[in-house]
């Protein structure tokens, strides 16, 4: 499906250029893609290096076992193959906290910190596992319950009551993180009878 | 409630960075070694995702660019509005999936545009709470460990933006009524 949605971009991209006379836009998007794709990357650099480094310690001194027993309970039923003492559910359970306190930039290396682990588990293999497929699912589907930068822009635009809209996101992500988990599980199944592939 | 939303923000990853590393350091843990150990793997993550960022960022870039991301919203905008969904959010509402930058950019045109406690503003911001960069997250994630086929995945986190665009429309119609 990706080299589907991949292909559409691209060829609507092209297409659209072509009919307005303006072929150069295209050539111009290439170079802008891979320039920021640089720029993402070497930003992640530091950001990444940092927090492996946190996680490190915290996974040392235990602390991520800790939040594995506090969050267990749901992490658990969420990602069901990963064994409760593998530093994979830790990871998992940190990466989400942060995603639930809205922590900005310590999402995404989190994020792969947990992903990591979860490839250990997968063996290395170049098909994401279930637990990987679930992971992505319900981290995409935003799990935000402290909006910052939300809250912090309506501020700066002069609303009147910049967090009125936390109890809205809040049910909003709620809602959409459940579909993700439904989603997720309904497709797998769907997938596994090689009806979607 | 504004004041304690911001000193959370404010104080939670110093408070973590204390907490962590006071923990480490009472259960005996040559804490800077053990952070540079772990530290050593940002490097290799940001390489390894590289190529399909590239690949994912010049797509997005391409079908933005070329005025074709634009073109679907003209396009969508009737059917959209004839549901009741006000035109001004469509836009926020494409790009998302697609761009954090980007959204984010085009929430704040909308805030100036409308006012952040305008209907538009309100819903805005509930489908910017409420949804992720999903293609980014799912580029990236799948990319730092290697992962090219992600099964389901994809149709999977476009369908759950979905659900919550419509969602935030219903919740913030009622919550604001």
């Amino acid at each position: 499906m990706i080299n589907y949605v991949w292909f559409l971009m691209i060829a609507a991209g092209v297409i659209t250029a072509a009919s307005k006379g303006e072929i150069h836009l295209v050539t111009e998007g290439v170079l802008k893609g891979s320039e920021q794709a640089v720029l993402v990357a070497a930003g992640l650099i530091g950001i990444i290096s940092f927090w492996s480094g946190m996680m490190n310690i915290a996974q040392e001194a235990g602390v991520t076992r800790a939040l594995a027993r506090l969050l267990g309970p749901l992490a658990r039923r969420l990602y069901p193959e990963v064994p409760p003492g593998h530093p994979a559910m830790g990871a998992l359970v940190a990466a989400m906290s942060a995603n639930i306190l809205g922590l900005g930039n310590a999402c995404t290396p989190l994020g792969l910190k947990a992903m990591g682990h979860l490839q250990e588990l997968n063996r290395g293999r170049a098909e994401a596992s279930d637990a990987m497929c679930t992971f992505m699912a319900v981290t995409s589907s935003s799990l935000t319950v402290i909006p910052t930068t939300i809250i912090a822009l309506r501020l700066t635009h002069g609303s009147e009551v910049p967090t009125e809209i936390m109890g809205p996101i809040a049910l909003a992500t709620l809602c959409s993180t459940a579909v993700a988990v439904l989603l997720d599980a309904l497709l797998r199944s769907l997938g596994r009878r090689r009806v979607l592939r | 409630m504004t004041a304690a939303v911001h000193a959370f923000s404010r104080w939670a990853i110093p408070l973590m960075l204390l907490g962590i590393t006071t923990w480490g350091l009472s259960r005996r843990i040559a804490i800077y070694e053990c952070f540079v150990e772990g530290a050593k793997e940002g490097w290799r993550t940001a390489v390894r995702v590289l190529p399909f960022l590239v690949g994912m960022l010049v797509a997005i870039q391409v079908f933005q660019h070329s005025g074709a991301l634009e073109q679907l919203i003209r396009v969508l905008e009737p059917f959209t509005s004839r549901l009741g969904f006000p035109p001004e959010a469509l836009p926020l509402a494409l790009v998302r999936p697609i761009s954090g930058s980007g959204s984010l950019a085009i929430l704040a045109q909308v805030f100036e545009t409308y006012g952040p406690d305008s209907f538009i503003g309100r819903l805005a911001s509930t489908i910017m709470g409420s949804t992720e960069t999903s293609l980014y997250v799912l580029t990236v994630y799948a990319g730092a460990v290697g992962v090219k086929r992600t099964r389901h995945t994809l149709a999977v986190v476009l369908l759950t933006d979905l659900a919550a665009v419509i969602v935030s429309f219903f919740i913030v119609a009622h919550f604001f009524a």
